[in-house]
């Protein structure tokens, strides 16, 4: 039959990836530790992904998102070439109106020349470092894949884990400037597949801001399957913003884990406004009482642009909180996929939970896939969702032509509007300003106003 | 200023206005006023150019040009502004941000460069102190969560800004306290001049106490049944609609 050929055969073109990664590790286990706890980690993690292989769509939690034309290409998993990046070609990725500590990864490799760590009472560093190095090997052991679920695409990171930001900041520090974690993919290769891997560790009582950016400088292909742990100790405040605004030919998987211990606030925003496709898995386990957690983001897509939203919220505590509000704007043939995953476990009482996923279709042809997952066990909580879908208001797009606006500037400023209301709690005044005008910029409007 | 003749319109074939006629010239206040459901909006509607409706017969004629097929903001680009009966709320962007779109597209739209942002600035202030709007007020987002007098003021306030040559009040008097009306009323009074025009529409005469017209219109079944002096205005404040019907038949 002839569909099933194709089956097969796109199954043996994954398989072919899949083998290569395969026989990848088997060539990276030379160069690890006998030692190590890490091996028996890595050396499960390489098991999990070998039993299951790459996500499909036979998968629930995949049924809107097929990796499949991405795992045809042949990615080079590492790069050997020598890497020419000068400052001027990066420097407008940078928040450069203020100071930052910086950690920059080219083709998945530290730069030192282009970052700027410390470990002046804080570390913000490598993940080389902390794994190799004997004084991490307590919050090593500790924290590394503590957080992460086991599913194939983060087991694969686990496996090959190498590079990528290490931050450790002690009980009752405020780190007082933000902390930008870039990853740069230059094009050496033709295609490139990479991997960072971060760990981040909040002590108690200690507040830090972290921007992570993903960033092609070519048009060569890019995948990148990352993975982001957080842990909050107590009364810890993490401040997250993704910068999802990279080129056509990149695609990004993207496995944020945070474990939250009582009295945390943890808020992460997601701008989602590039590359060819994005996957955005993003968990929260409430570990402790009065957890707050925040998830927000803004979608804007054109072409064919995919971008996901994975959203689980474990809240396995009482007393805790957790909003959600991700806005999305679909133009052309754009897919948009929310879902939502809120899991009230039976003694987490008296929590609210609350979730929000509003869309504008702009284009006929834009999708917007929608589904909001309660699983509540405990018996006293308030747990609300809502979703819409929809098109311009009329009588509000008359309202504003009616005052010499016209209307593509109408429209504009809609979409302005609508996506302007998840940036009140953008808490860094000059990234609010960037995100601003790279909304300005992706909306195609001049509003006449400075932003 | 502003002729209409013989205007049928309505929505999905069926007329509301079934054969208006009217005109405003430059420095005239003309009330329309009438029962519920007599066309009032609709007419107001129309002559700002919402698309909904459709003009299936006669013309309006704007300062010699008819316009029944010019886009809104095109009619908002020559002059005309329509206070909203109901004004959209607009959550994400402020006041201040929409009248300064407002303002620079009608700039643009007369090959005029954007207004000098210190200018604006004064502009802003100058008006917001005649209507007695609090500078808090001004960087809140449209219309969300305003009362329902502070949405009449603010339309009053985008009318300041952007000076219109012919203004229509659609029930701007709605929602309002008496304080308040005389506040939002002072401040048409202030705008008017012998350039200028409004036409305010209205189902009381309270506000025709403070915005005194020339002319008052009765709009019944679509149509003017009857024009007259403010004293018409006062004649149906006290012996409603009926006897206009009954005068008809």
């Amino acid at each position: 039959m002839n569909s099933g050929f194709w089956i097969l055969n796109s199954e043996l073109k994954e398989m072919s990836f899949k083998d290569k990664l395969l026989s990848s590790y088997i060539a990276l286990e030379d160069y690890l530790e006998f030692d190590s706890p890490l091996h028996d980690v890595r050396n499960n993690a390489i098991k999990i992904f070998e039993e299951k292989g790459f996500p499909t769509k036979k998968d629930e939690e995949w049924k809107y998102t097929s990796l499949n034309s991405l795992l045809k290409t042949d990615y080079s998993v590492y790069s050997n070439k020598e890497r020419n990046v000068e400052l001027q070609d990066v420097r407008k990725y940078f928040l450069n109106e203020m100071d930052t500590y910086k950690l920059v990864f080219i083709d998945g490799v530290y730069s030192s020349f282009l970052s700027e760590t410390t470990h002046d009472t804080l570390d913000v560093c490598l993940m080389s470092a902390a794994l190799n190095k004997k004084k991490y090997k307590p919050v090593i052991e500790a924290y590394f894949n503590k957080a992460a679920k086991s599913d194939s695409l983060t087991a694969l990171n686990t496996a090959f884990t190498k590079e990528g930001a290490y931050i450790h900041i002690p009980a009752h520090k405020e780190v007082e400037k933000p902390i930008e974690i870039l990853n740069f993919s230059t094009g050496n290769e033709a295609a490139m597949f990479l991997q960072p891997r971060n760990l981040i560790v909040v002590g108690e009582n200690a507040h830090v801001q972290i921007i992570e950016r993903h960033q092609s400088l070519s048009t060569n292909e890019v995948l990148t399957n990352s993975v982001t742990e957080i842990f909050a100790e107590k009364r810890a405040y993490v401040d997250y913003y993704k910068i999802q605004n990279d080129v056509e030919s990149a695609s990004l998987i993207d496995n944020t884990y945070i474990s939250q211990q009582r009295d945390t606030v943890c808020r992460v925003h997601t701008f989602s406004f590039g590359g060819k496709l994005v996957r955005n898995n993003l968990n929260y386990f409430q570990n402790g009482e009065n957890c707050d957690s925040t998830l927000k983001g803004i979608t804007i897509l054109k072409g064919k642009q995919h971008v996901d939203h994975n959203t689980l919220v474990h809240h396995i505590s009482p007393n805790c909180e957790s909003h959600q509000d991700y806005k999305g704007l679909f133009a052309d043939s754009s897919v948009g996929v929310f879902n939502g995953k809120i899991i009230v476990e039976k003694d987490a009482q008296k929590i609210d939970a609350y979730q929000q996923n509003d869309n504008i279709l702009i284009d006929d042809n834009a999708t917007i896939n929608a589904k909001p997952q309660l699983e509540i066990f405990a018996d006293d909580v308030k747990c609300s969702h809502g979703c819409t879908i929809g098109q311009f208001d009329e009588e509000a797009l008359f309202y504003l032509r009616s005052r010499g606006i016209g209307m593509k500037e109408a429209r504009g400023l809609m979409m302005y509007a609508f996506a302007n209301t998840v940036l009140e709690s953008v808490k860094i005044p000059e990234l609010k300003v960037r995100i601003n005008k790279l909304i300005a910029n992706k909306i195609g409007v001049s509003l006449g106003f400075e932003l | 200023m502003l002729k209409i003749k013989d205007l049928y319109a309505g929505l999905e074939g069926k007329d509301i206005l079934k054969g208006i006629n009217l005109e405003v010239k430059a420095g005239e206040v003309h009330a329309i006023m009438g029962p519920n459901g007599s066309g009032k909006s609709t007419l107001a509607s129309v002559v700002a150019g919402k698309e909904e409706f459709e003009v299936t017969k006669g013309e309006i004629i704007y300062e010699n040009e008819d316009i029944s097929e010019l886009d809104p903001e095109e009619r908002a680009h020559k002059g005309i502004f329509l206070s909203f009966q109901y004004p959209i709320e607009i959550p994400g962007v402020s006041v201040t941000n929409f009248i300064k779109t407002a303002i620079n597209e009608t700039r643009k739209a007369k090959k005029m460069d954007d207004m000098p942002a210190s200018e604006m600035l004064k502009m802003i202030k100058e008006k917001a102190a005649m209507l007695e709007i609090d500078r808090k007020f001004l960087s809140r987002s449209l219309n969300e969560g305003f009362s329902g007098g502070e949405k009449k003021r603010n339309e009053i306030f985008q009318m300041a800004m952007l000076e219109p040559k012919l203004a229509i009040l659609d029930e701007t008097d709605s929602g309002l306290d008496i304080d308040a009306l005389k506040v939002v009323a002072n401040g048409v009074n202030k705008l008017k001049s012998e350039d200028n025009a409004i036409v305010v529409i209205t189902h009381y005469q309270r506000l025709l106490d403070h915005i005194v017209p020339d002319f008052v219109h009765v709009l019944m079944n679509g149509k003017i049944v009857k024009s007259g002096t403010k004293e018409l205005a006062y004649e149906l404040e006290e012996r409603g609609y009926d006897w206009i019907k009954e005068e008809l038949v």
